[in-house]
């Protein structure tokens, strides 16, 4: 840079080249400015019918049950009770289950890929996660019932439970399918897109903050735990976001590995059930009442996906990065 | 013979001192650098960690699934196994037909509108276009059932407004599409404007200074130069669909044996469904296994999709070179 200093030249707005349809331009402009407002706005207004008509469907369950819907303790389709409690403690165990694992080893993971490994194999194993990213959830349910969840019962669980003597949280029974079994396929699940985006991020902290460390004196940890990390705080927190809220709506795979059990689970390897998955299993038999109550819970689900989206969001905004690329 | 002058001077306190910081600058570089290395080493275990369950999921998947691939297997429908006929299972051609279609439909109403949608974020700052910008990331995080309830209530069950029954399709393939639809739209429409932004701010102004129109700049210019991103954010889109159970699992019909059909008003069969349903319930040991090869394949064609995405979009930026 020619004068000394490394700021770059302050980046022209778009609104200042006179090329984005705020208004109309002039009449002639009429057909492509009027298919973007009309595509968009009929997009908005599917969306707000999608929010209506999910909620309006669940109201005769919102008035006849009100809020016992969401404190109640009993699910129970056969004697038409609708306490979504445990389903609400379900969803949010499963999923703290599977960021406890996901969190920790993804971020590593991501570093490993980004910092450690040599150049020539940092693409192959950068592709591998995208595509692991990809499988569809269905996949990963069948594999957890049909491979883990015989392991899991054979030897994981026993093995466990010795572990603590059969007390909590290991008490049996020990059948696979479980909250733990389904914590950990969602696990499996959300790993490769904490990796995915969280590598993102790491690989676009400026390389001569990380030379400089080094250059002074810096251990390669030390640059990771004090220039990486930092710099890439933003991106890892809407990553983690990201990955909690898949994991809250989380709908085949859990259902295939949980049991769908709507009890209050007193060991990690009782059989439970999340709000998501108790909509997949119950969904075919029920009727009148009872399809409002499976719409209410699923409008509690919304909310709560919803809020940690905007929270994530928010946090992201907060500490100074961009949301439009998470 | 050093060592002998050494004892024979007096002692020098400054060299005392300097050997003595010597040693224990050397011991906490020894530490720092032990410390790093086990950080690191930390890592390198949570790669591989990474990589064990994702490995063990592939070799399952080639292992159990492969040796179901043949002919029939790919062109036959389905038959129900009896107990004196347990092996005969039949294909799944009705689950690739009804996948394509639904799909395709899908791909058919999302495009249009997920392009438009991302050229509209692209090109404005109105108000509007923030409000969009914030449903799209919405919906990104919607879970996916939920567009299942709405596709169930809106064309399964039908809605009445003010006395105006709006037109229903009851459990068909076309419900299912609808459900993908709105499933595909933000994720085109999110991709689509990062691609779309990413055109140069000078490529847009020669235009301009050229005296184009709006629309002629985005049709002629921004579109084109866009072009590799937008193939790429519609292909990805498409290879989340086919994967998708939730959305369909109540509307495009429940039975796996649902029969071969091109037709969207009827009930269809799905891949994905279809590994669902042998997943939950089997009729028979063999149908349990036979959800390897349908999950292989299903996999296979989520990936060529992505890795498709990838070679189209280099395909089209080296064309144009």
């Amino acid at each position: 840079v020619s004068d000394g200093s490394y700021s770059s030249p302050p980046a022209l707005s778009r609104s200042d080249l006179g090329v984005k349809p705020k208004r109309f331009a002039s009449w002639s402009d009429f057909p492509y400015l009027g298919t973007l407002y009309g595509v968009s706005g009929l997009f908005a207004v599917i969306i707000a019918g999608f929010l209506i008509s999910v909620i309006v469907t669940s109201m005769p369950a919102w008035r006849k049950y009100g809020l016992t819907i969401i404190t109640g303790k009993t699910w129970d389709l056969a004697t038409d009770q609708f306490g979504g409690f445990p389903l609400i403690f379900g969803t949010l165990e499963v999923t703290a289950i599977a960021l406890f694992f996901a969190i920790p080893i993804g971020v590593g993971t991501a570093l490993a890929i980004v910092h450690l490994l040599p150049h020539r194999i940092r693409l192959f194993f950068s592709s591998l996660v995208e595509l692991l990213a990809a499988v569809p959830s269905v996949v990963y349910g069948l594999w957890g019932l049909l491979v883990l969840a015989p392991w899991f019962s054979a030897t994981v669980q026993p093995w466990l439970a010795h572990l603590t003597g059969g007390h909590f949280p290991f008490q049996a029974p020990a059948e696979g399918v479980s909250l733990l079994l389904a914590g950990m396929v969602l696990f499996v699940m959300v790993l490769p897109l904490i990796v995915a985006l969280s590598r993102d991020v790491i690989a676009i902290v400026p390389a001569d903050q990380v030379e400089g460390a080094l250059s002074l004196g810096a251990t390669k940890w030390k640059v990771i735990r004090k220039v990486v990390l930092p710099g890439a705080r933003t991106g890892i927190v809407g990553a983690v976001t990201l990955a909690t809220g898949r994991a809250l709506g989380e709908t085949i795979a859990v259902t295939l590995v949980i049991g769908n059990n709507p009890l209050l689970a007193k060991s990690l390897f009782s059989p439970a059930a999340t709000i998501a998955s108790i909509i997949a299993n119950q969904f075919d038999s029920a009727t009148a009442i009872q399809l409002a109550a499976l719409y209410a819970i699923a409008v509690v689900l919304m909310a709560i996906t919803a809020l940690t989206n905007a929270m994530g969001r928010e946090l992201v905004r907060r500490s100074g990065g961009r949301v439009g690329t998470i | 013979m050093t060592t002998r002058i050494d004892t024979e001077l007096p002692a020098d306190p400054l060299l005392e001192r300097r050997q003595m910081i010597q040693t224990v600058a050397a011991r906490t570089l020894r530490r720092r650098l032990l410390g790093s290395k086990i950080m690191v080493a930390v890592c390198g275990v949570a790669l591989l960690v990474a990589l064990a369950p994702l490995l063990a999921l592939v070799i399952a998947l080639i292992s159990k699934g492969l040796h179901w691939w043949s002919v029939a297997f790919f062109t036959k429908p389905p038959s129900i196994p009896t107990l004196t006929n347990p092996n005969d299972l039949g294909g799944i051609s009705n689950a690739i037909i009804g996948s394509l279609v639904i799909v395709g439909l899908a791909a058919l109403f999302a495009i249009p509108i997920g392009l438009v949608a991302g050229l509209f974020l692209a090109e404005s700052d109105s108000r509007l276009a923030g409000m969009l910008r914030v449903i799209a990331e919405v919906m990104t995080g919607m879970p996916s059932i939920l567009l299942g309830l709405f596709s169930f209530q809106v064309l399964v069950v039908g809605i009445t407004l003010g006395g105006i029954k709006f037109p229903k399709t009851g459990i068909s393939g076309l419900a299912g599409s609808f459900a993908l639809a709105i499933l595909m739209v933000p994720i085109i429409m999110k991709a689509a404007e990062i691609s779309l932004r990413s055109v140069p701010i000078r490529v847009r102004e020669a235009a301009v200074a050229l005296g184009a129109r709006q629309g002629v700049v985005a049709r002629r210019v921004v579109i084109p130069t866009a072009l590799p991103g937008l193939v790429t954010a519609v292909l990805l889109a498409i290879a989340r669909a086919v994967g998708e159970t939730a959305p369909i699992l109540f509307v495009i019909g429940a039975s796996a044996y649902n029969r071969v059909t091109f037709n969207p008003r009827h009930e269809m069969g799905a891949l994905p469904l279809t590994i669902y349903q042998f997943a939950v319930n089997s009729l028979a040991p063999a149908q349990q296994d036979e959800v390897w090869g349908i999950a292989l394949f299903l996999v296979v064609v989520v990936l060529v999709l992505n890795l498709g995405s990838r070679l189209v979009a280099g395909f089209i930026q080296r064309e144009r070179r």
